[in-house]
């Protein structure tokens, strides 16, 4: 089934295929692997069962941490039969979990597929067990189930449950630009750098590193998306009066300048201004590119869908060294947040919204594209039918945003290949 | 609902994949919501399988709740054996669709299909990974395994049942096993799951006798064949020198041949590295041990009667087998522990004052933030529990392995006593790891206080004692703390000198 595009207005002609089958994609929960290092005094409580705790201890690259900040309240069959009462397990479980970790500022109550089916109401449990332990503690609750989310969407329902608890800004407080979605510290730091030096004041980003700290935020916010899977984030953000930033995602050169520029406009910094802070930087990373380029340029790719980062990545790959996409697949789409990345995509390549893996995998298999991007569960049997794969866990797991990071990025795509070329068993 | 750190298994359709994956031209079906596709890295990335598993999901999303999640069921079962063509179709859900109530056996059965179609019901909620591989195996057996009549064979037959995807060493232990029943005169008929078909299966009547590896996974289904075809199992897990001779034996009488000359044959490399002067050292190392039943109860055996380790905390995370682990916990005189709560078998191991532990993948964390060497023994796995090269742990070879994997952590004899002579040496410090591991690039320890003030406590540590203690290696210190504080409470002593403290070592020996 094909529909034609109606919220892109700048590529009409761009098709987006939809498909619907069976689904090789993380639930929203995996989601808490990177949150739960990002948001230092948070904890994530997952309320649901067994096959959630297996899935973020399997996905989490099998136990980096021998605390970690997250945990598992499994239900079991007393709370199904009615014999338990859940709330009281439920608070049995927090004050358990409280008790053994008195650092923790913010505690999310993670609902799941099973706790959504069974209609478990973690909002409301989340007000009652607030209630019962602040000013210590504060919970807040959102849903990672995979009946609804699909992994990075688990960061925007989290991110949005943040933002009607943040601080609200003052119509007299100055305007600050916020910057929204989970970055590496390193990357937080290089932009907050450039964007001061240019001269924006206030820069907030969200989620902040620490539950204290999270921004104010109102209608003299202005806000940058710096994730392409941010839908309901941004329309709380949006509810609360703040003013969104389209732009490229800051993936590669020409995406973080765009994106930069973006803000700098909205700030009213002037493009010489922009042109000298930015300088050497883009120099930078354009000649990191360089070192890439010659690897990957002409080179066919194949994405399989998984992080939404899917569009952004074919621009930039396409655009900034030259590689030629095949079929570009991405679990969901959001118009309007990737406009202009649409409109930067070759006109003649093939976007499916969803999925349906088998058939998907026979049209890979029949393009034999020289790089697949696809999840863990393919990437082996992939490479075993001889064709080369990206593990694209790791695009969401590395630091690939801005300027200095647009080697690293390129890097990623062209380590894969290099790797064949130097084996010789 | 109980809060989880950590899981010892998955949940039980993990179970049923492990044994579906293992096989060939069995397809499962499994009733399940977007997302717990995450199970099929298990096998890509963990077990580096080059196939994707031989399961289809049904991902189905909050939009598919409110419509027909029952037609989505039987659409992806139909696509599924039109493309994927199998033998026979296992059909099942996940913990998420047994709340839906879709019944995914009967939606198989009104398609018509023209292949067996073996329907699971797994409670999610009640039962986890390994019961879950073990009711697959049986329900498979069950609906495929006929009647045959026995066909005239030179030598006797036996079936190997147990091995499955993602089974720890379970890969080379069949091999092992192979090997040892060619030499005993004894064919194979069927293996499986691993590598069986349900052909195969259909024809594991044929065999005299049943050879199971894994209680875990082939109990259930081992005790069916017997009541089914009158074929019995041997019960010896040949796991170390002993187990693996009384195995033979075992075999040997299931089989009605005679062993003695296999018996008075090799044994391995490992007796005698045992017995050779260097592992002296070896004598008495406290050793904590934890794992799936089968491993915990046939390591510990090996530990003390084989090593000369002490066993003090043996323990297992399958209640279903508590029973096995209870009787073997009671033979060491140790409490057993039978949990599968982390944070409870972190502590028993912290109390337990272990040298060495020999666990999961979990206790590899718990050892390493108790700078407790760690050697581990089996599932829950990893990566880097599929090694590349051959490393069993059945058998003779299986012997030789476990002599390596289990001394290996350990600090050689003569290191130890370097670091208990000279324990002032600044690059010997306190909780220095092994030399031969890297341990020079150890964090420094901050020194805890040497005197610790206890408001509660009657007993007052001299400087001198307090002093005197910080030279017993930190491992046992807190051992020696409590065997010193037991020791002048009974004496009625108020105050601990270092006189107290030998007096105490003394009394307990060590």
């Amino acid at each position: 089934m094909s529909l034609p595009l109606g919220a892109c207005a700048t590529s009409p002609q761009l098709d987006i295929r939809q498909e619907r089958g069976q689904r090789e994609v993380f639930c929203g929960l995996t989601g808490i692997v990177w949150l739960h290092r990002k948001i230092q005094d948070a904890f994530f409580l997952v309320v649901g069962s067994r096959t959630c705790a297996h899935l973020i201890q399997s996905a989490a690259g099998v136990m980096i941490f021998a605390e970690p900040r997250f945990a598992t309240a499994i239900i079991d069959e007393r709370d199904l039969a009615g014999l338990a009462d859940l709330d009281d397990e439920l608070d049995g479980v927090v004050t358990r979990l409280i008790a053994r970790r008195p650092d923790i500022k913010l505690l999310f109550l993670v609902g799941s597929c099973p706790s959504e089916v069974i209609k478990l109401d973690l909002s409301r449990a989340a007000q009652r067990l607030s209630q019962r332990m602040r000013p210590a503690v504060r919970v807040l609750s959102y849903s990672g189930s995979g009946i609804e989310t699909t992994f990075t969407q688990g960061e925007d329902a989290c991110l949005a449950a943040l933002v009607p608890q943040s601080p609200l800004q003052l119509a007299t407080q100055e305007p600050s630009l916020l910057i929204v979605g989970a970055l590496a510290d390193v990357v937080e730091d290089q932009f907050r750098r450039l964007l001061s030096v240019m001269g924006i004041k206030h820069i907030d980003f969200l989620p902040a590193r620490h539950a204290a700290d999270m921004p104010a935020i109102g209608p003299q916010t202005k806000f940058l998306l710096a994730q392409p899977f941010l839908t309901d984030t941004a329309r709380a953000l949006e509810a609360r009066g703040a003013q969104h930033l389209p732009a490229l995602f800051p993936l590669g050169e020409e995406g973080t300048t765009a994106w930069l520029w973006a803000a700098a406009q909205a700030f009213g910094i002037p493009r010489a201004t922009f042109d000298a802070v930015t300088a050497s930087s883009r120099e930078r990373a354009k000649q990191s590119l360089s070192l890439h380029r010659e690897q990957l340029a002409g080179k066919r790719i194949f994405f399989f869908p998984d992080s939404q980062l899917e569009v952004p990545l074919a621009r930039f790959l396409s655009r900034e060294l030259g590689m030629e996409l095949t079929e570009v697949g991405t679990p969901y789409l959001h118009r309007r947040h990737l406009a202009d990345e649409l409109a930067h995509l070759p006109q003649d390549v093939t976007l499916v919204e969803g999925q349906d893996v088998d058939a998907q995998l026979d049209r890979c298999r029949a393009q034999k594209p020289d790089l697949s991007v696809c999840g863990l569960g393919l990437a082996n049997p992939l490479e075993a039918e001889g064709l080369a794969t990206k593990w694209s866990i790791e695009l969401v797991f590395t630091p690939v945003q801005g300027y200095e990071q647009t080697g690293d990025l390129a890097e990623l795509f062209a380590r894969p290949l290099r790797r064949r070329e130097l084996l010789e068993v | 609902m109980q809060l989880t750190l950590w899981t010892y298994e998955g949940p039980p359709h993990i179970g049923a994949m492990r044994v579906c994956s293992a096989m060939d031209k069995v397809h499962y079906v499994l009733h399940a919501p977007q997302g717990d596709t995450y199970a099929d890295l298990l096998f890509t990335m963990i077990e580096r399988r080059d196939t994707r598993p031989p399961v289809t999901y049904t991902t189905f999303q909050a939009r598919d709740l409110g419509s027909d999640t029952a037609e989505l069921f039987k659409n992806a079962a139909k696509q599924a054996c039109e493309r994927f063509k199998p033998d026979a179709l296992v059909v099942g859900a996940s913990c998420t669709a047994e709340l839906i109530q879709d019944d995914p056996g009967g939606l198989a059965h009104a398609l018509g299909l023209d292949i067996p179609v073996i329907p699971l019901e797994l409670p999610a909620y009640q039962r986890k990974e390994n019961w879950g591989a073990s009711e697959t195996f049986y329900q498979i057996t069950r609906a495929l395994a006929k009647p045959v009549e026995k066909r005239a064979h030179p030598r006797p037959l036996c079936n190997i049942l147990g091995p499955t995807s993602l089974g720890f060493r379970h890969r080379d232990d069949l091999i092992e096993i192979r090997n040892l029943l060619n030499q005993i005169g004894v064919d194979v008929n069927v293996v499986a799951p691993l590598s069986a078909t349900p052909a195969d299966i259909a024809r594991l009547g044929e065999a005299d006798f049943n050879v199971v590896m894994y209680r875990e996974v082939a109990g259930q289904a081992a005790s069916w064949l017997q009541r089914a075809f009158g074929q019995k199992s041997t019960r010896t897990i040949p796991i170390g020198v002993g187990a693996t001779r009384a195995f033979i034996q075992e075999v040997g009488e299931l089989a009605g041949l005679d062993v003695s000359h296999i018996l008075a044959g090799s044994k391995g490399r490992m007796p005698w590295y045992s017995r050779s002067v260097d592992s002296t050292y070896l004598t008495g190392k406290r050793v904590f041990i934890f794992g799936d039943a089968t491993h915990a109860v046939a390591i510990a055996d090996v530990a003390a009667k084989e090593l000369g380790f002490k066993i003090v905390g043996l323990g297992t995370y399958s209640r279903e087998f508590a029973r096995e682990i209870r009787a073997s916990a009671e033979t060491y005189g140790v409490e057993p522990l039978i949990s599968d709560d982390y944070l409870d078998v972190e502590a028993a191991i912290a109390e337990s004052g272990a040298e060495l532990v020999l666990g999961t993948q979990m206790e590899r964390h718990i050892a390493k933030r108790l700078r407790v060497p760690c050697a581990v023994i089996s599932a829950p796995v990893h990566v880097q529990d599929f090694p590349a090269r051959y490393s069993p742990q059945m058998g003779f070879e299986g012997a030789n392995v476990l002599f390596d994997t289990l001394v290996h952590p350990l600090m050689m004899g003569l290191e130890e006593h370097l670091l208990g002579m000279f324990r002032g040496d600044h690059e010997f410090r306190d909780g220095a790891a092994p030399s031969h591991l890297g341990g020079g690039d150890a964090p420094v320890q901050t020194p805890e206080p040497i005197v610790t003030v206890d408001q509660t406590a009657s007993l007052a540590w001299s400087l001198d004692a307090e002093k005197e203690l910080r030279k017993i290696p930190f491992f046992v210190r807190s051992k020696a703390r409590r065997n010193t504080e037991r020791f002048a409470t009974e004496r009625g002593l108020a105050r601990i000198d270092v006189e107290t403290l030998y007096d105490a070592k003394a009394h307990f020996g060590r």
